[in-house]
């Protein structure tokens, strides 16, 4: 019953989706307003009529009906009920609803805003986000449906929404729960993140389109699009952050970023979406690349949907990928239609949005944004090549070869590096004529201070060059950004008689978007800090020691203190140990390492007992035991130095990009010609 | 101060060749980044059959690879002291199509499992045992493979398929 409510819901969406996109083509194609009108109520009907469909698949998930194939796929009566939520996101069908759903939520949040004088952009924005939306219902409605109920027919189990011939329907009393890796807090938070990261770059690509297709060359669409595409990239750096936060956690091998096929998909469209970012910077600056930033912006939407066909259709095989699936070709298709179509479009528009102003110096912020964005291209190309190169071997070649982290690390460090010079000049570089003069004058009280960054690691004993050169290169950006802000603050301060306090508060007003900038890179640049401490320093030991044995590793020494077993309420037995951290002879931490079992889908699940300090993280992992015996339990135990900069600087990065997106209480509308160009 | 700079006279011809040249030497050097990194780091990936192959012929000398097959439970051995792992695992194909015709993923597993003829790889590992190794799950192991036959892990990654296909619950109860 609920099930058909759900299902029903999901087919009228569908055919409201198809309805507002003839409405909205026709209503421009034949000059009727009332049409254009009509679309619009249909795209604000899509997010409610989905919604009915995600609280029937809820319900049914909470309320245990595992005849519906999906809930005994990824649920079971044992599972918490937050887990019986999230096991919304942890499989194929449910997740491709989750992703309409938020889709279908973005389409309609549009349909809100006042459009005024972008009138004619209104169309084409609806019929492009409907395709888009209406494109993922298909994939539920006709290949992977979360609303299927399970038959036994005389050629076996088969699933299907209504009887097949012959079919009798089965009432299984469990399912077989959600994968132990996935029953974690993280599982909460990290999939909808990721996916509203992934959905929400539909906005500013269909709006990009619009404007193509209007033959519009003006900046309208980014500057509509400016909170839009500030929130898919909070959301999806946030996605990114929180699944290496989660691996971390959970899953024991001490890392946080292993260079997954999956981690890439998602990884890629963040790239271009940041180099798109930066482009628009150009464009609204000074009307250059104005074909770049429509190039991104076609990049970034395709990189969303290739990475979910990669992850999703069994064409790659990673820790995340579902099951394979029937849903490849089609996705293939509606790929190489959006692509062919948009760079199509781009390709007719050329001309039109050539700019007329050229590039004057190396020094200018400009030239500087691009040798960033060329950069974080390059690690796009990268990942792209190492994802698709073992693809292209197998059929050229017939033989099949992989390409493993170290690839991707060699590339991606110095790359990192040089991202991380830029970070050093650009804030204090200007627009068009920059000359290295000026630069020099402002870099040298900066690079000063930056020595102390060779010059701690260096007297610290640290021999390894690379590491020096990052470390220095972390100091001279903070150096730089600190900089600034004590200067425009001194200045202001002087100007107007203020205190330091209100000065600062002023100052940071006035320059919000350069502030949040300087907050962003200040954040990158300790996550960058984090990523040299764990990935040149981390060390490792392990073995297998009585209670009241113990373990050294850098200057701790790891005591076993005794081990528990035990079952728990949820179908859990639990083995967890106890073990103090000790540095000096002195017991400074107590952790507790364990390993859980889950019954229900017979799976186990390490997590390991972490020590963090700003200075490194003591990681210790229970890898095996003896229940009675003296032979005692193994661990695994990780040094990992500085590592928590890496979540530090995440949370800075974040409240920078919050910064940024946190709508203006100012007038809406700006003409072009007379904003305040930013102070240098 | 610096807002108000002198405007240079406007440079117009010649100047693009300096940003197209600079331009290119950037685009160059990742190039060259990804290729010499690339040529550096690939590995084979390989079935326990090509396995045996090419190492009959002493082609994978020196040679990280990744090789893939189906772990047999009755193999694994671990000694918790010195923390060395040895299993043994068992032929599957890599061939879509023949995977399919075993029933996909899980079917071939089980498969390679029970059938004695196939080839097998032994495995040895030092380091804890992974939550995952157990009979018929699909283990793809990355290391050298060594005179005597046996590979050297590296790294172990495994898959049970059960939980990734989607299948049927075991547990299910006819109802009606």
């Amino acid at each position: 019953m609920v099930a058909d409510i759900g299902f029903g819901s999901l087919i009228i969406t569908l055919i409201v989706s198809i309805y507002g996109i003839g409405a909205a083509v026709t209503g421009e194609v034949e000059k009727k307003k009332a049409y254009i009108l009509s679309a619009q109520q249909a795209m604000r009907l899509v997010f409610p009529l989905l919604t009915i469909s995600i609280i029937s698949l809820l319900y049914l998930m909470v309320s245990d009906q595992f005849e519906v194939a999906y809930v005994s796929e990824v649920s079971s009566r044992s599972m918490p009920v937050y887990l019986k939520v999230t096991a919304l996101w942890g499989g194929q069908a449910g997740s491709l609803l989750f992703w309409s759903w938020l889709l279908a939520g973005f389409t309609s949040a549009v349909t809100l805003r006042k459009w005024d004088r972008d009138q004619d952009l209104i169309p084409w924005v609806i019929a492009v986000s409907l395709a888009t939306l209406a494109f993922f219902i298909v994939l539920n409605v006709f290949f992977e449906n979360p609303f299927n109920r399970i038959w036994q027919t005389p050629g076996g189990f088969v699933t299907a929404f209504s009887r097949p011939s012959g079919g009798i329907q089965i009432f299984p009393s469990d399912g077989s729960g959600l994968n132990a890796l996935l029953r974690h807090p993280g599982m909460i938070i990290h999939p909808p993140m990721q996916y509203l990261g992934f959905v929400s770059f539909t906005i500013p690509y269909a709006f990009a389109m619009a404007s193509l297709i209007k033959g519009r060359t003006d900046d309208r669409w980014i500057r509509i699009t400016r909170p839009w595409t500030l929130w898919a990239w909070l959301f999806l750096s946030m996605g990114l952050i929180l699944g290496a936060r989660w691996a971390y956690d959970v899953l024991g091998w001490g890392g946080y970023w292993g260079w997954d096929p999956v981690e890439i998909a998602a990884l890629m469209p963040w790239l271009s979406g940041t180099a798109y970012l930066h482009a628009v910077l150009i464009q609204e600056k000074r009307g250059m690349f104005k074909q770049l930033t429509m190039v991104l912006i076609i990049l970034t939407h395709n990189l969303v949907m290739i990475g979910t066909f990669l992850t999703r259709t069994g064409f790659l095989s990673s820790v995340h990928s579902f099951a394979q699936s029937t849903i490849g070709p089609i996705f293939l298709a509606f790929i190489a239609l959006t692509l062919i179509s948009s760079l199509g479009l781009l390709i007719y528009r050329w001309n039109t949005l050539k700019s007329r102003q050229e590039m004057t110096s190396f020094f200018s912020k400009e030239a500087l944004i691009i040798i960033a964005v060329v950069l974080l291209l390059g690690m796009l190309v990268t990942s792209f090549w190492g994802v698709m190169f073992p693809k292209i071997s197998e059929l050229v070649t017939g033989q099949k070869v992989t390409v493993g982290p170290p690839f991707y690390e060699r590339v991606a460090a110095p790359i990192l590096g040089g991202l991380l010079i830029i970070m050093v000049i650009c804030p204090l570089a200007v627009w068009s004529y920059a000359s290295f003069k000026h630069l020099g004058r402002l870099l040298w009280k900066p690079f000063i201070v930056s020595l102390a960054g060779i010059a701690l690691p260096l007297y610290a004993g640290m021999t390894l060059w690379p590491a020096v050169i990052a470390f220095w290169l972390v100091a001279f950006v903070m150096a730089v950004n600190a900089n600034e802000f004590i200067r425009r603050t001194r200045i202001r301060r002087k100007d107007q008689k203020e205190s330091w306090w209100s000065a600062f508060i002023k100052v940071f007003k006035r320059n919000r978007r350069a502030y949040s900038a300087m907050i962003i890179h200040i954040g990158v640049v300790m996550m960058a800090l984090g990523i040299i401490g764990i990935e040149f320093f981390q060390s490792e030991t392990q073995g297998t020691i009585p209670e009241g044995g113990s373990l050294n590793l850098a200057s701790y020494t790891m005591v076993f203190e005794k081990l528990d077993v035990f079952d728990t309420p949820d179908a859990r037995n639990v083995a967890r140990a106890v073990v103090t951290v000790n540095k000096d002879g002195k017991v400074i931490d107590e952790l507790n390492p364990r390993r859980d079992f889950y019954y229900d889908s017979g799976q186990p699940m390490t997590i390991p007992g972490v020590r963090s300090t700003l200075v490194d993280d003591f990681y210790v992992i229970l890898v095996d035991w003896k229940v009675v015996s003296a032979e005692g339990a193994t661990f695994k135990v990780y040094h990992n130095p500085l590592v928590k900069w890496l979540w530090i600087g995440a949370w800075v990065f974040i409240l920078g990009v919050v910064v940024a997106t946190w709508p203006d209480k100012k007038t809406k509308l700006v003409p072009a010609n007379s904003r305040i160009s930013v102070r240098t | 101060m610096e807002e108000l700079q002198p405007i240079e006279a406007l440079p117009r011809s010649g100047n693009k060749i300096k940003f197209v040249i600079g331009g290119v030497i950037i685009v160059a050097a990742i190039v060259y980044l990804i290729a010499s990194s690339l040529s550096a780091n690939v590995q084979y990936f390989l079935t326990v059959e090509e396995t045996l192959e090419k190492q009959l012929v002493g082609e994978l000398a020196g040679r990280n690879i990744r090789v893939s097959g189906a772990v047999l439970g009755d193999s694994i051995e671990y000694n918790m002291d010195t923390l060395d792992l040895k299993f043994t695992i068992a032929h599957v194909p890599a061939d879509n199509n023949l995977l399919e015709q075993e029933g996909g993923l899980a079917g071939a597993l089980h498969n390679a499992v029970i059938d004695s003829q196939r080839s097998h790889l032994d495995v040895i590992y030092n380091g804890p045992v992974p939550d995952l190794l157990q009979n018929e799950a699909q283990a793809i192991i990355t290391g050298e493979v060594l005179d005597n036959g046996t590979i050297m892990a590296d790294e172990i990654l495994l898959k049970c398929p059960t939980k990734y296909e989607g299948s049927v619950p075991d547990q299910i109860e006819l109802e009606g």
